[in-house]
């Protein structure tokens, strides 16, 4: 049998969305609140790897591909290196917040790169924790002799 | 070109990230891209080098000590130089050679990774951006080193990764405790707290010791050495040739003199401790040399010798200031780490001619093979050229290297030093010897009958270095180009504490 129980299966079918959207509050309000891109990417990562518990790898490989999952990571990571970048070409130097002018304290729209700085870690840690974990669980099922590729 | 600092890190790691993105697809896209950005690594460095510019760039646009800044001066534009150098040529010979693995892509991803990592290490001047730069690049090495996913290369990466992890726990202890004594972690005002307290207190003492171990387990000094004659022989042939040549290198020998010249200050204690290190690895790992049969295995133990010969030269170099004696200290340190650049080229070339030998014949083991001579001719003459540099026959780079740090032994006076480095030289002599006996003289096999040679880009990676390797000596004739590439890093650790009134400022 694949997953666990109805009940499992549907409670956690709801409460999916709540863990994502907390992890997405906790990703956008990094500068205001504790928290930020490192601690919401883990979250969302944990909402995928509730899902694998309840309804078993196959199915959530139907819902986000490795190879989807893969091309999150480095395009989480490339967008980080991105936003350093850009502070090159408008700021001063490499990592300058170059949109520190924007927005009013302790409002949402503040603090410049730094909340684009939690998106693109956010994305880049709740991929590439999830694809950890993934591949982890793989290897313990067939831990024989297959190798990984 | 201060401004252009975090090219060095920033290139690589923007297309580590990209490249993988391309897929089973676009390998030979990926393949190009990697090669270009390696090549414009070089071109930035050898800027770097022939500039001769040195300054700090503070990121973010915060001053130090709230930010973290980058450092290019003498000894990071040589090291620039000699990573630069060693990647090209690797990654050349990694275009054709890497056509036997899948995941090619991952492949170069890990490899500008490692490339990023060390680049870092040798810029940054925070010392705990070192230790993360340091773990980049030992990460990105563990996963090369098992990345053919045999039974032997995951368990040599495995131990690797179990010992490079020690080693980097030692660093990060040590990193705490220079926190709680000094305050701070840039490297210039560690430095500078450490000159006002006027030298060091228990807890910098024992800081300096978990260095020195930390540092040298990266570097596989001797009593520390257990996981490189299984790792280095384990990963793919460009990547033996970038760790042994380079890696241990950028780890543990830059980043043990940095901290022990610029940031600690040297002592006499700490310099005999380094050139006992040195002494040590270099008799025992050419000993071990000696008795292998696999091709990989001999030229690993053979790396230890040899960073035992660079570390000597900078422990020598640590002895002789303490003493007063500059000049005779600038000529051990200068022998040093001309021997750490040419050691980077030859090393690697000779890796690199194992991966073109294994890639012909399929084994490593030297009983099964012989009489390649007539089979890969340009191969044996490559081998021929490096293997003449590393046991230091003259013109060839490897002999200047040690006739400097032969000279320099003899007028300070210490002459058991000079005649253990000819000493350790005959026995590289015997280890070459044995090589060439083995693998190009004698009776081919009728198995390796269809031996061909491999051309194409891995010809040409072994070609540069040979070349390298003829014309490195001219690095100590030409007195311009001494004063320009070495001299610059020789005086960074001859300074020694003038590295933080020069990343502070004259106000600071």
């Amino acid at each position: 049998m694949k997953g666990m129980t109805v009940i499992v299966k549907t409670i956690s079918s709801w409460v999916k969305v709540l863990i994502i959207l907390f992890g997405i509050y906790i990703i956008l309000f990094g500068h205001l609140t504790p928290g930020g891109g490192f601690a919401g990417g883990v979250i969302l990562a944990s909402s995928y790897v509730m899902l694998m518990l309840a309804f078993g790898r196959e199915f959530v490989q139907k819902d986000l591909p490795l190879s989807l999952d893969s091309k999150l990571d480095c395009l989480g990571a490339v967008a980080f290196a991105m936003i350093a970048v850009l502070g090159y070409v408008f700021g001063k130097s490499f990592f300058d917040n170059f949109l520190s002018q924007f927005g009013r304290h302790l409002r949402l729209i503040s603090s410049g790169t730094i909340p684009l700085s939690n998106i693109a870690i956010g994305l880049k840690v709740g991929a590439s924790l999830f694809l950890v974990i993934f591949i982890l669980s793989t290897f313990r099922r067939d831990s024989s002799d297959d190798k990984q590729e | 070109m201060i401004g252009l600092l975090p090219a060095f890190v920033v290139i690589p790691l923007i297309a580590a990230f990209i490249l993988p993105l391309f897929g089973k697809k676009g390998k030979d896209a990926a393949t190009i891209l990697a090669n270009a950005v390696i090549l414009l690594l070089l071109v930035l460095a050898v800027v770097a080098v022939y500039s001769g510019k040195q300054g700090i760039y503070e990121i973010g646009d915060w001053s130090i000590p709230l930010g973290i800044n980058l450092v290019l001066d003498g000894l990071s534009a040589l090291m620039l130089l000699a990573i630069a150098t060693v990647a090209t040529a690797a990654m050349l010979f990694s275009a054709r050679y890497m056509e036997q693995y899948t995941a090619k892509a991952k492949y170069l991803s890990l490899f500008l990774l490692m490339v990023a990592g060390m680049n870092g290490v040798v810029l940054s001047g925070d010392i705990f951006n070192l230790f993360v730069f340091l773990e980049i690049a030992s990460l990105a090495s563990y996963a090369l080193v098992g990345f053919g996913c045999g039974h032997e290369e995951l368990e040599a990466s495995f131990k690797y990764m179990v010992l490079g992890s020690v080693g980097s726990i030692f660093i990060l202890f040590s990193v705490g405790l220079v926190y709680g004594h000094t305050g701070t972690l840039n490297m210039a005002y560690i430095s500078q707290t450490i000159q006002n307290n006027g030298g060091l207190n228990a807890g910098l003492t024992f800081a300096l010791a978990l260095f020195i171990v930390g540092f040298g387990l990266k570097a596989a000094l001797v009593p520390f050495h257990a996981w490189l004659p299984d790792a280095h022989p384990s990963a793919p042939a460009p990547i033996s040739a970038m760790l042994s040549g380079i890696l241990i290198k950028t780890l543990g020998v830059y980043a043990l003199s940095r901290v022990v010249f610029n940031i600690f200050g040297v002592s006499q204690a700490t310099g005999w401790l380094i050139i006992v290190l040195g002494l040590i690895s270099m008799i025992i790992g050419a000993f071990l040399a000696i008795g292998q049969e696999d091709l990989k295995r001999l030229m690993a133990y053979s790396s230890i010798s040899q960073i035992g010969y660079v570390v000597l030269g900078i422990g020598l170099g640590a002895a002789l200031i303490q003493k007063g004696e500059d000049k005779l200290a600038s000529l051990a340190i200068l022998g040093g780490l001309f021997h750490l650049v040419n050691h980077a080229v030859y090393k690697s070339l000779l890796f690199l001619n194992s991966g073109s030998i294994e890639m012909a014949t399929g084994t490593r083991r030297l009983e099964q093979m012989g009489g390649l001579a007539a089979k890969l001719p340009y191969t044996r003459a490559t081998c021929a050229v490096a293997s003449a540099s590393i046991v230091g026959i003259p013109p060839f780079s490897g002999f200047w290297s040690k006739l400097i740090l032969i000279i320099a032994a003899i007028l300070a006076g210490y002459y058991w030093i000079a005649a253990i480095i000819v000493f350790v030289s005959l026995c590289t002599l015997i280890m070459y010897l044995k090589v060439h006996r083995y693998v190009f003289l004698g009776q081919l096999p009728e198995k390796l009958q269809n031996a061909r040679e491999n051309k194409g880009t891995m010809l040409f990676a072994m070609a540069f270095l040979a070349c390298l390797c003829i014309l490195m000596g001219l690095l100590v004739i030409i007195p311009g180009l001494k004063e320009a590439v070495l001299d610059p890093a020789v005086k960074v650790l001859t300074g020694g504490f003038e590295y933080s009134r020069f990343v502070i400022g004259p106000g600071g």
